[in-house]
């Protein structure tokens, strides 16, 4: 009886907290479905008198060849910088020679860079080596600055992973890619969890590299689209606020589908520094 | 023998189509800008079929981001083969001077075009006796839009000519219970844009207009009476005029919350979207005591150097310099051709007003949009008034103002 | 057979470490040279001339009164954002470790701004915390205030230019937006945590007649003290380097009551033209990343040999 009423008191507090969690969403769901005569600050409670679709079908329309270009950019973008982070966590948490701790500091300083400090280099070096502009010139620049974290992930993800598992298979006669293949890759599935969503996030929502690498709009990520939605004087906010939702779905959907996954990829050993 | 004909034609056409392309970079992606660009590109199609256009717009805050990125574009020598640049000094000190521009006197002349913009405005193109870049639309900034419903209750027969009769107006509407005079200064360059128009009223266009070509001294009380205005103006502001833009601030108005307020004329734009017609439910008026002058916000087209396309770029630049072209942009951007010689009939009442302003009144450039002054100088003014509108400190304002001056070169003995 | 393995190590994370000795140390050095040099026009930027002027960018920065409130907002902005993460995160973890019916949807709802994009989120707080005209015409949240009968806590939110010491009040709803975007990442951390303390310590602790309290801080804390520091340091950076949520949201604020020094590097280098100021603010923004960051990497590192 008594956990009961306490459970009561978990659900209380819990749906407090869901309230103000979903309590900016409402108000982008309302406003995505007014015609734009309703939309102003004052109103911006209100449900949509008149509700309208046209938020949604101009947006996605709009967005859906830029939604195209997100896809072909974050999918390879997260393999590579997943895989290049597996491979490298192997050999910061497994294999042992001096000074290695300090390469691994090397790289993983990388990852609190501000990224606007080094956007003039960054862009010079791309228009040195004909990447400027193209959509591999955007996932070349993700991988490399998507490797540190990676590397991290996986790096604390197989320290857990027992030290005499491997020397078994070194005993074994297994060679380095063997037993990184055959033993360490199979249980990375957690690990690759933690990664995948990390990155593709990450490089879903990324802005300020798509605007300033890719300049041709047939080219462009969806959240450039989704900025450029905004006329440079008048903004419309219902097709603001429907495209910004178009836009989340896919990193909604990575939540939804792995995010149980998430927790127990970070339950299994990526959470420790 | 003719079906061989035909099909050389088509592949030359195809050829040429996929040879030949133009790349127009602008911060035009919605709304009446884009539809008037889309047109514009339309009308180039038809004229140059075999030239593919490549429309690079980068949007949001009024340009920002694209002027950044255009800036990392141009740094690493990768110009697009022309681009919307604000007329005067936003692409003088920052393209024209570094010499990442080619001049275009000569083509315009060429074109025959060269007289058909008035003078003012080309002298703002011009630097160094060159001419950099056409302009294609004028907005007028000195402009307050008002409400008609509440400018009856309050009593306002004639519009204010002088800042004393403005006042009286906007302490009525402040008693009535409304908003008097609405802003919007999240982003910062709205409140500059109401100074200008407040020193342009206090120096006059004359002495305005020669600030900017180092003839005039910014030390002048003109400049402190501004200040004064601009305190005096500030308690009618919405208190929350922090927290939002310049559409937020109109909105104001639509809803019969605010009298009035001072905006360029895509204000305008925004109120016909709204569904208000112009002269029924909105009117407008000249900024007090600057009714002799326009302040011009114009967008102009450039030719960098090394643009990939040069040929096309220069039939892109004729075609935005011509009567159809800038007739065909404008009405539907909401803003009057550059060119004196446009068909008026093409505008709405309110268009017609500022048209008919602007051939006759001396032409004033923004400082808040780019002509008169570097982008620096630009920045460094949002900041000062960002930070004197809440302090209300004149002394260190214009202290602020006369250090940024002189760091920009200009004079303040 | 060892030693052979150390080379192929060395060797496969080689190109790893040259990529980023480019993308990352090349580039922040070409930063601090030009943070010591007179680029402070497109013309002299263009003109590749490097004339060195020493400290003179620093100096003028550190005499610059919007700078100045920009260091103040970015350490409170940091201490406050971490702290109502880590708390926040750590009820919600509390709250849904045991089996619940639903937990797994609440999850989802906590977890799911984190999947939002920082442009877009920072719009919709804009909207949220607009305050309207008080008292007569509120908007935003204070609206629902004033329909809840809480019309005291109506407040001007982020336009107001009060201050306690140095601290803008104005930057609360900023920190508020950032809790909710990412406290449910926290939570994550600590839920998973949680769920790897062994049952049979907290069972023990049980046995022994500790209240939660006792078992909390002595069973579970020490199992969520490392987490808590990798939270910290993970978030600590985003936070000090925090742009798209701020620059969407509120802007510079008035009197730059909500300004950080990415936004402010933001308009030096690219609206004012000023390169090098704006690569001062740059290596000043990395310093500080780097004076939190390095300690702590190299702590865990011993600890891990």
């Amino acid at each position: 009886m008594r956990g009961k009423t306490r459970n009561v008191g978990i659900y209380v507090i819990l749906l407090i907290f869901a309230f103000f969690f979903l309590l900016p969403v409402y108000m982008l769901l309302a406003t995505s479905f007014k015609p734009l005569v309703e939309i102003g600050m004052g109103t911006m409670w209100l449900l949509p008198k008149q509700p309208s679709l046209e938020g949604f079908t101009d947006s996605i329309q709009r967005l859906s060849p830029n939604l195209w270009n997100s896809f072909l950019l974050v999918i390879p973008a997260t393999i590579f910088s997943c895989l290049l982070g597996s491979i490298n966590g192997y050999i910061f948490s497994k294999i042992r020679f001096p000074g290695i701790n300090l390469l691994f500091l090397f790289v993983l300083f990388g990852m609190f860079i501000p990224y606007q400090s080094i956007l003039f280099p960054l862009i010079q070096f791309l228009q040195k080596t004909q990447l400027y502009g193209t959509i591999w010139g955007l996932i070349i620049t993700h991988v490399i600055y998507g490797l540190p974290i990676t590397s991290l992930i996986f790096r604390n993800y197989y320290m857990e992973v027992p030290d005499e598992m491997l020397e078994a298979a070194g005993i074994d006669g297994a060679g380095l890619f063997k037993s990184y293949f055959l033993i360490l890759f199979p249980l990375s599935i957690p690990g690759f969890v933690v990664a995948v969503i990390w990155q593709f996030t990450n490089i879903w929502n990324e802005f300020l590299f798509a605007v300033t690498i890719t300049s041709d709009p047939k080219k462009q990520p969806i959240t450039v689209a989704l900025v450029n939605l905004a006329g440079s004087q008048m903004i419309q906010w219902n097709l603001q606020m429907a495209g910004a939702i178009v836009a989340a779905i896919p990193t909604l959907l990575v939540y939804i589908f792995l995010g149980k996954y998430f927790i127990r990829g970070l339950m299994s050993g990526s959470v420790k520094g | 023998m003719r079906k061989f004909i035909v099909l050389m034609c088509a592949i030359l056409i195809a050829v040429v189509a996929f040879g030949s392309q133009v790349e127009i970079f602008s911060w035009w992606t919605g709304g009446g800008e884009e539809a008037g660009l889309l047109a514009l590109i339309k009308l180039f199609n038809q004229l140059y079929p075999g030239v593919q256009v490549i429309n690079a717009t980068v949007a949001g805050g009024a340009g920002t981001n694209a002027k950044a990125v255009l800036k990392t574009r141009m740094l690493g020598g990768n110009p697009p083969d022309s681009f919307q640049v604000h007329a005067g000094m936003e692409l003088s000190d920052t393209y024209v001077i570094p010499g990442k521009m080619e001049p275009i006197t000569g083509y315009l002349k060429e074109w025959g075009i060269f007289d058909k913009f008035p003078e003012d405005i080309m002298k703002i193109c011009t630097y160094n006796g060159e001419v950099y870049s056409i302009p294609v639309n004028v907005h007028r900034g000195n402009v307050v839009f008002y409400n008609t419903a509440i400018a009856k209750e309050i009593g306002m027969k004639t519009p204010p000519k002088t800042w004393k009769e403005f006042f009286e107006l906007l302490e009525k509407a402040k008693k009535a219970g409304y908003v008097a005079i609405s802003l919007g200064d999240t982003g910062k360059w709205t409140a500059t844009h109401l100074f200008e128009s407040i020193m342009l009223s206090q120096f006059g266009p004359y002495k305005y207009n020669m600030l900017w070509t180092g003839d005039q001294s910014f030390n002048h009380v003109a400049l402190t009476e501004s200040f004064e205005i601009m305190k005096k103006i500030t308690p009618y502001f919405n208190k929350d005029h922090a927290a939002g833009d310049w559409q937020d601030a109109s909105r104001l108005i639509f809803e019969k919350k605010a009298f009035c307020n001072v905006m360029g004329d895509w204000a305008e734009g925004y109120f016909k979207e709204m569904g208000w017609t112009p002269g029924v439910e909105f009117g407008w008026f000249a900024v007090p005591e600057t009714d002799v002058a326009f302040m011009i916000v114009s967008d102009t087209f450039g030719l960098p150097k090394g643009a990939p396309n040069k040929e096309n770029a220069l039939r892109w630049l004729k075609l935005v310099g011509s009567v159809e072209g800038q007739d065909l942009f404008n009405p539907l951007k909401g803003s009057i051709p550059a060119r004196v010689d446009a068909d008026k009939s093409k505008y709405d009442v309110y268009l017609q007003w500022a048209m008919a302003d602007f051939g006759v009144k001396a032409l004033s450039p923004s400082i808040a949009h780019g002509s008169a002054a570097p982008e620096s100088f630009a920045t460094m003014l949002n900041d000062i008034l960002n930070r004197f509108v809440s302090d209300l400190n004149v002394n260190q304002a214009v202290k602020s103002v006369l250090e940024a001056a002189e760091e920009e070169g200009y004079i303040v003995k | 057979m060892y030693r052979k393995k150390k080379w192929l190590g060395f060797l496969i994370i080689s190109p790893t470490l040259a990529v980023i000795g480019i993308f990352v140390y090349g580039f922040i050095g070409a930063t601090v040279r030009a943070s010591l040099s007179d680029w402070n026009s497109f013309k002299k930027l263009l003109s590749g001339e490097f004339v060195y002027t020493g400290l003179r960018n620093y100096e003028r920065l550190f005499a610059d009164w919007r700078f100045q409130t920009d260091m103040w907002n970015t350490l409170f902005f940091t201490v406050f954002f971490l702290f109502g993460c880590l708390l926040i995160g750590l009820i919600l973890a509390s709250l849904l470790d045991r089996p619940l019916k639903g937990g797994r949807v609440f999850q989802s709802i906590f977890l799911f701004p984190m999947a939002l994009s920082l442009v877009v989120t920072g719009t919709v707080w804009r909207w949220f915390f607009a305050p309207g005209i008080l008292p007569n015409d509120p908007a935003g949240i204070n609206v629902l205030l004033g329909q809840i009968g809480l019309k005291s806590l109506q407040w001007n939110w982020f336009t107001v230019t009060d201050t306690i010491g140095p601290f803008n009040l104005a930057l609360i709803p900023v920190i508020i937006a950032a809790v909710w975007q990412l406290s449910g990442y926290t939570m994550a951390m600590y839920l998973a945590g949680l769920r790897a303390i062994p049952e049979s310590m907290t069972e023990a602790a049980r046995v022994d007649g500790a209240n939660a309290w006792q078992t909390f801080w002595k069973v579970k804390w020490p199992f969520l003290r490392p987490i808590t520091l990798s939270a910290m340091i993970i978030l600590g950076h985003i936070s000090l380097k925090i742009f798209d949520l701020v620059y969407s949201m509120t802007g510079s604020g008035p009197k730059n009551v909500t300004d950080m020094p990415s936004i402010y590097m933001f308009e030096k280098t690219f609206r004012s033209n000023r390169y090098a100021e704006g690569s001062a603010i740059a290596v000043i923004m990395l310093l500080m990343v780097a004076v939190v960051i390095i300690p702590y990497l190299i702590s865990t590192l011993k600890k891990s040999d």
